[in-house]
Parts: C-alpha cells; structure tokens; sequence
C-alpha cells in the first residue's frame, strides 16, 4: 500500500490501483453522511478535485492521487457513508483508476513514511 | 493574531480528548472521542454537558433606582415585556437596531434585585458597548468574567442534576433559581438550546471544573461538544446568531414574532417605544415578503450556509439563500433553513440549491425538524 500526503492509499489491483482514504483521514473528517464519486471514465489529473465528502461538520475534497482514468467506483459508499468511518482501508474503498505512468505508484509515500507525516 | 481565549474548562476538555475549534475568539471543543453524531443522539435520549462559558453574561441592576425603572429603561431598547417578567422567570428576547435588523438574540431573568442577560459570544462587546451607550446612567451593566456558564440538556439531566444539588421537579421550563453548592452560588435556569429539556446554571470560574467532573461522574452523560450543539439546535429550529440572525434580518422576517408579547404590539398596554418599532410593528401587521422557512433537501447532499436558492436549476431566479444546514442525526437525513422571498416566489415553484455549480432539488417543509421537549408543567 502507497500513500499520498493528501491521505489517500493506493493499492495495486492488476492494472488498476485501488484508492481509498486512511484511517487517520476518515478520523479527522468525522462521521461521514454524503459521498459524490466521478464517473467512470473520467480522465483525470494528479491534484484535481474528484470526490466530494461532506461530514456532519463540513464538505471536503479528495484530490486525484495521479493522472489516469476512472476505472470503477464504489457505490457501496454511496449508499451507506458510514462504511467510511468503520474500514476506511478496507470494504470503503473510493474508485480504482488506471495510472497514465504506472511507475509514479513507486514515487508515493511507504506506510512507515506515512506514519512520520501525519506525526 | 491574538491569542484565542480558554474558558475555564480548557483543561478539562483536554482531558477529555476533546477537538478544540477557534470559535468566537475562544478555543472551544468542537466534538469529544464520541462524534457529533453519537454525541447528538446520546444528548437526545439521555444528556448531554455542554461548555457554554464563551457567552456573555451580563448583571443589570441599579443602587439608586427600582427593577420598575430598569424594566421600563430595558423596554426602550426591548420589544419583549420586561415589565411584566415576574421575579425568577427568564424569557427570549433580542436587541433591534433602528432598522428594525438584530443586533442580538438573548435570554433575560429577572432575579429579583436584577436582570440577569445571556448573550452570544460573538455579540457580547458590542452588546455591552450598545447598552452601555444608551441606557440612563443610574443603571449599572456588568459584562461579568469571573463566571462559567455551563449547560445540561436531555431527558436525564433533571435526575443528573438533582443528584449533586438536590430537588428540581418544583422548577419548570424558563424558572430560575439559585443553589448552592461547596459554599458556592449557582443560578440555575430551566432552559437551554437544545430544543429539549434541561438546565444552564452559571457559577464561579474556581468551581466550574470540580462541578464539571462531578456532573461527568454521574451515570448517563457525556460532554457534547459545538458541533452537536449545532446540530440539536438547528433540529428544533432555533436561530443561530451570524447565520440566521444579522443586522439586516428583522425578528418578524426570522420568524420571531412569538417572542413580540402582545403588550409591546399595535393596540397593546405599552405599544411600540423600542428601538425599531417603526419596521417591526408595520412588519407584525403587513407580513414581510422576506421570510425564515425549514428545507429538506431531496437528495444525500446538505445544503449548508450560504447556499443560494432558485426556482429553476439554471441558477436564472435567486429566491433566497440557506442560513443553517446539514445533516440531522435524529432524522438521519439533510434539513436546511434560510430565508425566501416570497415576492420572487410562488408556492407551486420548484426550489433548487446552489452548490459546487450544481442544482439540489429541496422541498418546503415546517419548522421544527424534531418536536421541543421543554418541561412546561
């Protein structure tokens, strides 16, 4: 599992990445109540704003991890927020994308380093 | 920057693991471990203890003059019946411009020897400033800070209460009493804003946190922080200061009238002799076009503050704007409320909010969201 300073994971799935938000995220947003996921197919840039979440405080962004296409979502979220808060890292994956340069996935953050950035 | 202020319950609240928010000039807990959203249903079938010491509290009093004088002084700047607000009673009222707009919202009790006023955090200085300025100078206005205020709401919270400073059941919704407790004087209010029942008791700084601890050690309570006070108020349709409530917003417009006793209106005992009778009578009278309305939206999406209204999805036909939004945990769904105005509106239209270039159908509905709960017999 990868990690950007955004607090998103990407986990490889054959030619696709899984993304997701990290358990340190999902903690800081609070209880989650709406999710609004691209569409598949969308070509997307690393940086662009892609997924709004709105928690019961407030509305944020998730920003697209790398550049590459929409592959799949998961209207598991959709329907049911909360999974977010219960396995952030697990069931309440966000989208798969396939990476415009596979190889930018060894430049994201290790799990080790993660933990030192959200110290 | 200036330093943000601590209350005096800043160190329990770090304790308690609390999420601390820059609010109104103070650090303030937003939420405990337990959530906004746990914490507003635990509030709601049991209790709930809320920090509220970051509102002003002001004593009104006078050694050369009568509580008949100082009532009658309150009610030039008051459209609410001073007067008439019998001794260890508490009532809502608000402080008009001459506009007619709202300088701000607040509680009064008269305590006998005393007015007693809760005030919002972020008004207090001008409030303080505004009656200093314009009440007669035999009055004395104590903006007081060697006071806490604190609150208990819930079903529970009577029992809970009652366990640390003995009966309560004699006092009923807006009754105000002292007590005493470790040689220390309470004043202790039936009310809160919460929508439900419960208490707001203001005491000394130095025993805010052992009275805190000792409320926090009895069974079936559990610090609430902000952001589930704005969630449980919001529920019950209360205004919010700064959102709901402003300078330009009059108490008729926001939906307020209740509060306007009919001795202070058009044909009363003591008609009118406020500041902003002028826009408020006519106001009472005419209904205005502009005015607070309670929203579901239709879909997942909370439409928060500042979302704007249309009655087309093309964003052509402003009708009016969200003032207080999100998600309500009791209904497990959105609700807004903000104001419309119903000269660029029929009731037939449709009605759509703005957010992120997008249009969210909503649907008019009526204010509360969920039933108050206040003991009133």
């Amino acid at each position: 599992m990868k990690f950007t300073e955004e607090h998103e994971w990407l986990e490889s799935d054959g030619d696709m990445v899984k993304v997701g938000i990290t358990e340190y995220a999902a903690e800081q947003l609070g209880d989650i109540v709406f999710i609004e996921l691209p569409d598949v197919g969308t070509s997307v840039t690393k940086g662009q704003e892609i997924v709004v979440i709105e928690s019961v405080k407030a509305a944020s962004d998730i920003l697209a991890p790398l550049d590459g296409e929409i592959t799949e979502i998961n209207n598991a979220i959709v329907d049911d927020p909360s999974m977010v808060n219960n396995d952030p890292t697990g069931e309440a994956w966000f989208f798969k994308m396939s990476l415009k340069n596979q190889g930018e996935l060894d430049g994201l953050m290790s799990e080790d380093e993660y933990k030192k950035h959200i110290e | 920057m200036t330093e943000l202020k601590k209350t005096a319950l800043y160190d329990l609240h770090r304790s308690l693991g609390a999420k601390a928010i820059p609010f109104a000039g103070y650090e303030m807990p937003v939420n405990y471990p337990l959530g906004i959203m746990k914490e507003h249903l635990y509030c709601r079938k049991s209790a709930g203890l809320f920090d509220v010491s970051h509102m002003g509290q002001l004593v009104i009093s006078s050694n050369t003059q009568s509580m008949q004088f100082i009532a009658s002084e309150l009610e030039k700047l008051l459209p609410i019946d001073v007067l008439g607000l019998s001794e260890d009673r508490q009532r809502y009222g608000f402080l008009p411009n001459k506009e007619g707009g709202i300088i701000d919202d607040l509680m009064i009790s008269n305590r006998g020897d005393h007015y007693f006023v809760v005030i919002n955090a972020s008004r207090k200085e001008i409030d303080f400033k505004y009656l200093r300025e314009n009440i007669s100078k035999e009055i004395d206005v104590d903006l007081i800070k060697t006071r806490a205020l604190i609150a208990i709401q819930g079903p529970l919270s009577e029992k809970i209460l009652s366990n640390l400073i003995g009966e309560l059941s004699s006092l009923k919704y807006l009754d105000v009493k002292n007590f005493s407790y470790k040689g220390e004087m309470l004043w202790v209010s039936r009310s809160g804003y919460t929508g439900q029942d419960g208490f707001e008791i203001s005491l000394p700084n130095s025993l805010c946190e052992v009275f805190c601890k000792n409320i926090l050690n009895q069974d079936g309570i559990e610090p609430i922080g902000l952001g589930a006070r704005d969630t449980l108020r919001l529920e019950c349709g209360l205004c919010l200061y700064g959102q709901d409530l402003n300078e330009t917003i009059t108490p008729i417009e926001a939906g307020l009238k209740w509060a306007i006793q009919k001795v202070r209106r058009v044909g009363g005992e003591r008609e009118g002799g406020f500041v902003g009778q002028k826009k408020i009578l006519k106001q009472i009278e005419e209904h205005p076009h502009l005015k607070r309305e309670a929203f579901f939206p239709d879909g997942k999406a909370p439409l928060r503050s500042g979302t704007k209204l249309f009655s087309d999805d093309k964003g052509k036909n402003e009708i009016g704007m969200i003032t207080s939004g999100g998600y309500s945990p009791s209904l497990e769904r959105p609700i807004s409320m903000g104001y419309l105005n119903h000269n660029k509106f029929n009731v037939d239209e449709p009605i759509f909010g703005e957010v992120r270039n997008k249009f969210f159908s909503v649907t008019l509905t009526k204010l509360p969201f969920v039933p108050t709960s206040f003991k009133r017999n």
